[in-house]
């Protein structure tokens, strides 16, 4: 590696060793393959992809040329990755939010556009031919036609270029007493009869799409197709070719002045719709509203509870000589050391209203047992019960490291000043606790805002919520909210513009909690000292 | 004065028994404690002993113990099918995903440590900030268009779009700079700059100081991240989901989930075995070091 070569300020010409060579050569590579993802990129529509593949490809050369770059050569393919895939979703995140993404606009307009210009029809005064049919033993078509204005004859498979032939060309049988050849090579002739009744053939479209293309159209007769749409860039409308109806771009669909559409339509911004929506349909805004208000108590309730479980246990086992002290340690860890997917699928078994151990045990003993599922107190209820379970280990491990930094001479001098055992724990450990764990529960609190595996394994997030536009249940927060809109959406269409309005939402709360973590913590200062 | 040591004896005396009633009382809450905290993997391991294969029948001591429910995760028993089952398959892919996302997760991180911690240039601490910035917002968050973009990526190259791992590892990697490049880099600031500095003198590159010096001394720090980082990507669940959709590409979480769909109640000894498992090897790894974990966990978190 040619790494600042100067000596004395005097740039000293770099040698060509085998190493620069092959650098250069790795450089040159990189940057073939990047120009290559980036034309694609944009013939395919994509051109974010295409800008930030491009920073990045950029971004290489700056850095793996100049002298300059050399430390940052170090961190390439991390900050390429995390540009890549964790930044650039941010921002991706936000113009979709701002598009109608989803079903019915999955593709670019380049794609649609492409999609759309290959549609073809059959005019009435169409040029007509007269048709033969052969087949192949893999069940592959070719057709024999004859102009029926000049008697020029042709071959024509699907997928290839029609193209003139007489019978005796290579490949083509000798012609009967009409002048049509009685086989070809690799095809077997269809009778007349045989033809007639087939009923793949009148479906089959002969020659390239998007140029010549015949297509039969009676048991007689063959016609040539024509392009059906024809897209015009300078006023970006179409123009149906078969009735002159004119098509204008209406929001990623080609719509006439009378609401025909053609399909497929494509992703386009739409404004504000997908947050208007939001706030405008009552039957997104109500449940939504609740979800929103179970999405603060979730992890309030969460962090309270395994933190105070967390916490008594430290404080009743913490003291030096506690009998079986780290057996039991080691044994209330082990919620902790179950992958939680694994733990939580156990505890949607345990929950099952019908057949569940919980509910099965409640029933022998009092008689009555509460509808998880179904009933949306004591869903919650099981979301919060099974979290607890899930989380207080963890509470245990940062508080009994935490308690055993508090000194022990403020105890004493509190016992000497006559506070009880009550007064001691709210005025001394509390307070003192709380500012060295207190970043770690505003983590906590954010994991278990966008718990999602929690929410989404235990109950579904179920019981739904009646009346809900799209598929929302009480124990849902956002995450599983959006991820119901955009991957589960129960027949109603996936929506990832609408999905990802909503992901906007929970960037602006995370970000929020996070400030004020970084604010009301000594974690940014801390921090910056340590750089 | 013998009344005096008599009061004194019976207060000690007291004090004594006041102490080991809290000891007895305490035991017991440990003992409930530890009821609440073990009985579902009680429960799941004698569901998967329990030949029945049912919810609705099993009880704590299985009343027809066996090991039927392994033979038919592996699908050797030809009178249980269940249409999807690929356990081994699933586990290969887990730890296949994991084991190369926390080999070339873990290189990346140190790299660009050791930048952070050795060299000094222009953007060195704006970029380290903002990294912990960014990684308050995980790419779980922006699901949505991480799926489109990794589908956007597979229409152009399809061995790194929807349904490969390849797909899957990149989005991992994507965060894996940000969890603990501030770890790594703290445990490397420990190392003194001598060392390396009278090496530099001696004629070596950073590339050997890197690799001669500096990696055999990060040793515990980076199995103790390798591990973490391991057990983070192998419990994984939404991305997966998300991300691959055919179940001979599932990862076991993934797979594990497809249990719950239809009657899981007629499913759940399979379940069972196949949750035992897949979370011993977990459950082992934390045991064996869980002194490194426990440290390496709450050194990390204080740091962001």
């Amino acid at each position: 590696m040619a790494i600042a070569d100067s000596s004395e300020g005097k740039p000293v010409p770099k040698k060509f060793t085998l190493t620069t060579v092959l650098w250069k050569i790795l450089i040159l590579a990189f940057d073939a393959v990047g120009v290559w993802f980036i034309v694609q990129a944009i013939s395919l529509g994509y051109v974010e992809l295409a800008i930030i593949v491009g920073i990045i490809v950029v971004g290489f050369n700056i850095i793996f040329t100049l002298d300059k770059g050399y430390p940052f050569r170090w961190m390439a393919l991390g900050l390429a990755f995390l540009l890549m895939f964790n930044i650039y979703p941010i921002f991706f995140t936000v113009y979709i939010g701002f598009t109608n993404y989803g079903d019915g606009h999955l593709l670019t307009k380049k794609q649609a556009l492409a999609q759309i210009q290959k549609v073809t029809y059959l005019p009435e005064d169409a040029k007509t031919y007269s048709w033969t049919a052969y087949r192949s033993p893999e069940g592959d078509y070719a057709l024999w036609l004859v102009d029926n204005s000049d008697g020029q004859t042709y071959l024509a498979k699907p997928g290839e270029e029609i193209i003139p032939a007489k019978p005796g060309d290579p490949g083509i049988g000798e012609a009967d007493t009409k002048g049509i050849p009685v086989s070809l090579e690799g095809y077997t002739r269809l009778t007349t009869l045989q033809a007639a009744a087939n009923k793949e053939l009148p479906n089959i479209k002969f020659g390239i799409e998007g140029e010549k293309t015949v297509q039969i159209r009676t048991s007689k007769e063959a016609a040539e197709l024509e392009l059906r749409y024809k897209y015009d860039e300078a006023t970006d409308t179409i123009i149906d070719q078969s009735n002159g109806d004119v098509y204008f771009n209406k929001e990623g669909t080609f719509t006439t002045k009378d609401g025909k559409t053609i399909s497929p339509g494509f992703r386009a911004t739409v404004g504000w719709k997908n947050f208007q929506e939001v706030f405008n349909s009552p039957a997104l805004r109500g449940p939504l509203l609740t979800m929103l208000i179970w999405n603060f108590i979730f992890p309030t309730l969460s962090v309270l509870t395994t933190f105070a479980l967390g916490l008594a246990i430290s404080i009743m086992y913490n003291e030096e000589g506690f009998p079986l002290k780290k057996l039991i340690r080691t044994l209330l860890l082990i919620p902790y050391t179950i992958p939680s997917v694994i733990s939580i699928l156990i505890w949607r078994g345990m929950f099952n209203t019908e057949f569940g151990v919980i509910n099965r045990t409640l029933i022998d003993l009092i008689g009555v047992a509460p509808r998880w599922t179904s009933e949306p107190f004591w869903a919650r209820t099981a979301v919060i019960l099974v979290n607890l379970w899930l989380g207080f280990p963890y509470m245990m491990l940062i508080t009994s490291g935490a308690l055993q930094s508090i000194p022990s001479e403020i105890y004493e001098a509190a016992v000497v000043d006559g506070a009880s055992g009550w007064q001691r724990f709210w005025k001394i450990t509390l307070p003192l606790l709380l500012v060295s764990v207190g970043p770690l529960l505003i983590s906590s609190y954010v994991f278990n805002f966008n718990n999602f595996n929690l929410i989404y394994l235990l109950l579904g997030g179920g019981p739904p919520i009646p009346g809900a536009a799209t598929q929302a249940g009480y124990t849902d927060i956002l995450i599983s909210y959006i991820y119901n809109l955009a991957f589960a959406p129960g027949g109603r269409g996936v929506r990832y513009g609408l999905a990802s309005a909503m992901s906007m939402m929970l960037f602006i709360i995370v970000g929020a909690i996070t400030l004020f973590q970084y604010r009301f913590t000594n974690m940014w200062e801390e921090v910056s000292e340590n750089v | 004065m013998s009344n005096i040591a008599q009061t004194y004896k019976r207060l000690r005396s007291s004090q004594k028994f006041q102490k080991r009633f809290g000891v007895a009382i305490r035991l017991i809450i440990a003992v409930i404690l530890i009821a609440f905290s073990i009985f579902p993997v009680l429960w799941i391991v004698s569901a998967s002993f329990d030949n029945a294969n049912s919810l609705a029948t099993q009880s704590l001591i299985p009343a027809n113990a066996g090991i039927k429910n392994y033979q038919r995760l592996f699908n050797k028993d030809p009178n249980f099918s269940f249409g999807e089952l690929k356990y081994w398959t699933w586990l290969w892919n887990s730890i296949k995903v994991s084991g190369i996302n926390t080999i070339l997760g873990v290189s990346i991180t140190t790299m660009a440590a050791y930048a952070f911690s050795r060299l000094r240039f222009k953007g060195r601490v704006p970029i380290l900030k903002s990294i912990l910035l960014i990684q308050v917002f995980p790419n779980l968050l922006a699901l949505v268009a991480t799926f489109a973009l990794v589908s956007n990526i597979g229409n152009i190259v399809p061995a790194l779009g929807l349904n490969t791992h390849a797909g899957l590892i990149m989005v991992y990697l994507g965060g894996s700079m940000g969890m603990n490049i501030w770890l790594v880099k703290g445990y490397m600031d420990t190392i003194p700059r001598d060392i390396d500095e009278s090496a530099h003198v001696d004629g070596a590159n950073d590339w050997q100081v890197f690799t001669k010096l500096i990696l055999p001394l990060m040793r515990p720090i980076l199995v103790t991240i390798g591990i973490l980082s391991f057990i983070g990507t192998y419990g994984d669940f939404l991305m997966a989901r998300v991300l691959l959709n055919d179940s001979s590409k599932y990862t076991l979480m993934v797979g594990l989930q497809l249990f719950t769909s239809g009657q899981f109640d007629k499913k759940w000894g399979v379940f069972a075995a196949g949750a035992l498992i897949g979370a011993l090897p977990i459950m082992l790894l934390y045991f064996l070091l869980q002194d490194q974990i426990v440290g390496g966990l709450t050194r990390g978190a204080v740091k962001g």
